[in-house]
């Protein structure tokens, strides 16, 4: 599923991170953040407007996602 | 021994500057957010043994495949590709003892350039209060690093990295392996040699909970930016009050003790009466930036640019042009530098484009002396201050223009392309009260020096203007209509009757341009001046005005200076920053437009209901 799909501080890991186009720098930063398969991945917050941006938890960091960014990272939720 | 330069680079927000004033004994700013320093800054400090260390502060970078201006910068100087820059004797990478996981990998990035380098491993007591372990000399051993344990903002806490940098041992070019991922890297370093209770800091999560939630965030944060402007009002006031005691009886003093001429005109015209007039100002600018001090320490401002991403891009910015326009309150130029951290070019321009448009605080003596003469001073609904609640508008209206020039700009661009945002949000820190009282002290000097420097400069020659050539033997009425300045005056006064403005604030205008407050202390000067032929110690400027103004001109006057460019240095540093002269000109041509129209249409509509 996409990150923009999970339920909020449902624990899930991440998958990958899909390129919508070729040389897709942002999907390259999120890799580089640390959005890479089997890291650990929560949704901890989400904007008032629009559920947007969202507020993702990935190793020790925190960053704000728009919606956009977010679903380009896939997540597979912790059984 | 050899002098060494060295360069420290890192993750943003891992303290780097903290560190670079550690040893340096500079006064670089520090916040707590990503993408404070965007800019190379260059210091000098002597270690015990005498040699002599140069050490390159960088801006703050995720990775070496840099995305914006800030983060090429360092890519370029680590990569040695920046013109007429020597690489850097050894690299000192920092890194967030609290963030490993994000910023081991760019340390890793960094150890494949195969430089010497050793790694700063810093907010070692962050680290510890929230217990995390680590086995500093097996991570080490796993990195292939020399590792340095800092506290940047202890003074003690940069001991061992001084006493490294002083040894003579060679510096320690880390083994190149070609391996794969960094971050599987990452995690078999972190697996080793470090034992954390839990991944995040509980104080973090409770304060998100509440500061980030859907309902309660943005009341929050307006609640904040109110109690902050009706402080700027009511706190300073005592203060103010008796600055302009202290001036009106220097006024007293230096009229009755010299003898009439020129240097008492211009001690008492120039000096008291027209710098006079922007000192009284001085508690407010400092009650404003302990607010902006205490919310750029504290965590909180990306936290505020999360809440009003999704706002602001339906306005055709983004979350992360917030800190530079929050700046921009202070003053446009560190804002529109600070555009750096904004990757997106076309967010960068409109950002760049409506900076001038937030009210900084130059414009606070412009508005607060015209509210203070005519809004009554009483208050509405029993405790706020209706003065302060005028003020509160005014930085409304700013930020409302601002937010419309940016939706036209957006409206009218043809590249629709997504528009980045990705923004970490730090962990919350209490304020320093050391460094609280160190920001607050420059900026008190900044504004003392602005009083002697430009604002008395522009001053000074005002005062000639107004004071030369004399009045002609025999000629009837006030000498200042035939000095120089009452002359430009009269001859503008047309262009500016329609929107209501005097001969006196035209004259005022022009030194304006130099810097916003000089029209404060000019249009002192320039009424002090005038009132001279009758040797009474001249009014304070405040009451002066409201009895000779109508209320049409102070609100036009206001409105006007909603959004004219009378900054020079901010269309100076618009030329540095895009290059490029056609922006200086959409610029000035767009505010100068919307200041005559706003103030035209103020002008009439509040001169016809009056």
């Amino acid at each position: 599923m996409k990150l923009t799909d999970l339920p909020a501080f449902a624990p899930a890991h991440v998958t990958g991170v899909i390129d919508t186009h070729d040389g897709d720098l942002i999907s390259n930063r999120l890799r580089e953040l640390g959005f890479v398969d089997g890291e650990e991945v929560r949704v901890v917050g989400r904007g008032p407007i629009g559920a947007d941006p969202l507020l993702i938890q990935i190793g020790f960091t925190r960053f704000a996602l728009r919606r956009s960014e977010a679903s380009r990272v896939l997540v597979e939720k912790a059984a | 021994m050899d002098a060494l330069t060295i360069a420290l680079v890192g993750n943003p927000n891992c303290g780097k500057t903290a560190l670079f004033n550690q040893l340096t004994g500079a006064r670089q700013k520090v916040a707590n957010y990503a993408g404070v320093t965007v800019e190379r800054k260059e210091g000098v400090f002597h270690a015990p043994s005498g040699r002599k260390v140069q050490v390159l502060d960088l801006p703050g970078t995720y990775s070496l495949e840099a995305m914006g201006p800030d983060e090429i910068i360092t890519r370029d100087i680590c990569l040695g590709r920046r013109p007429g820059e020597t690489m850097p004797d050894l690299i000192v990478c920092v890194a967030d003892a609290t963030n490993l996981r994000l910023h081991l990998r760019f340390v890793l990035e960094v150890k494949r350039l195969g430089r010497p380098m050793i790694l700063a491993l810093n907010m070692m007591d962050a680290a510890k209060k929230r217990g995390i372990w680590i086995d500093t000399a097996r991570m080490e051993a796993e990195l292939g690093v020399k590792i340095i344990e800092t506290i940047a903002v202890k003074a003690e806490g940069t001991a061992a990295l001084v006493a490294h940098l002083d040894s003579n041992i060679a510096p320690h070019v880390p083994e190149v392996k070609e391996s794969g991922d960094l971050h599987t890297d990452v995690r078999r370093i972190l697996d080793a040699s470090v034992v954390m209770p839990q991944r995040t800091s509980l104080i973090d999560d409770r304060l998100d909970g509440i500061l980030l939630n859907p309902f309660l965030g943005i009341p929050i944060l307006v609640a904040i930016m109110f109690v902050v402007f009706q402080a700027v009002f009511t706190w300073a006031a005592p203060a103010q009050d008796f600055i302009e005691a202290s001036m009106t009886w220097l006024g007293v003093f230096v009229t009755q003790t010299l003898p009439d001429g020129l240097l008492k005109s211009f001690i008492a015209d120039a000096l008291i009466g027209g710098l006079g007039s922007v000192i009284v100002f001085l508690p407010q600018i400092i009650i404003l930036f302990f607010f902006i001090l205490i919310l750029e320490e504290s965590g909180y401002l990306p936290r505020a640019a999360f809440l009003l991403d999704h706002l602001m891009s339906k306005a055709g910015l983004t979350g992360r042009s917030f800190i530079p326009l929050l700046s921009s309150h202070a003053c446009a130029i560190p804002g529109i530098m600070a555009t750096r951290s904004i990757h997106d070019v076309r967010d960068r321009i409109t950002t760049i484009l409506i900076a001038p448009l937030m009210t900084c605080s130059a414009r606070i003596p412009v508005y607060t002396l015209l509210i203070a003469a005519f809004v009554p001073e009483r208050s509405v609904w029993g405790f706020v201050s209706l003065q302060g609640l005028v003020l509160f508008g005014m930085y409304i209206i700013g930020i409302a223009g601002g937010l419309t020039v940016s939706l036209v700009m957006s409206a009218f661009r043809h590249d629709k392309s997504e528009h980045p945002l990705i923004m970490e949000l730090p962990s919350y820190r209490m304020p320093h009260a050391k460094n609280l009282a160190i920001g607050l002290g420059e900026r008190a000097m900044i504004f003392m020096r602005r009083i002697t420097g430009i604002i008395f400069t522009a001053n000074t020659l005002l005062w000639v203007t107004t004071t030369f050539p004399g009045k002609p033997e025999g000629a009837t009425g006030p000498a200042i209509d035939y000095s120089l300045a009452g002359m430009i005056g009269h001859l503008m006064e047309p262009i500016f009757a329609p929107i209501g403005f005097n001969w006196q604030i035209c004259v005022a205008l022009i030194p304006g341009l130099a810097a916003r407050e000089v029209a404060v202390s000019a249009m002192g000067t320039v009424y002090a001046v005038s009132g001279s032929d009758d040797a009474a110690v001249a009014d304070q400027l405040g009451h002066l005005i409201s009895s000779q103004w109508s209320l049409a001109t102070a609100l036009s006057l206001m409105a006007w200076y909603v959004f004219a460019p009378q900054c020079l240095s901010t269309l100076a540093v618009i030329r540095r920053e895009t290059n490029s002269w056609k922006m200086v000109g959409i610029t000035a041509g767009y505010l100068f437009t919307l200041a005559y129209i706003f103030a035209f249409l103020t002008y009439q509509i509040v001169s016809r209901l009056s």
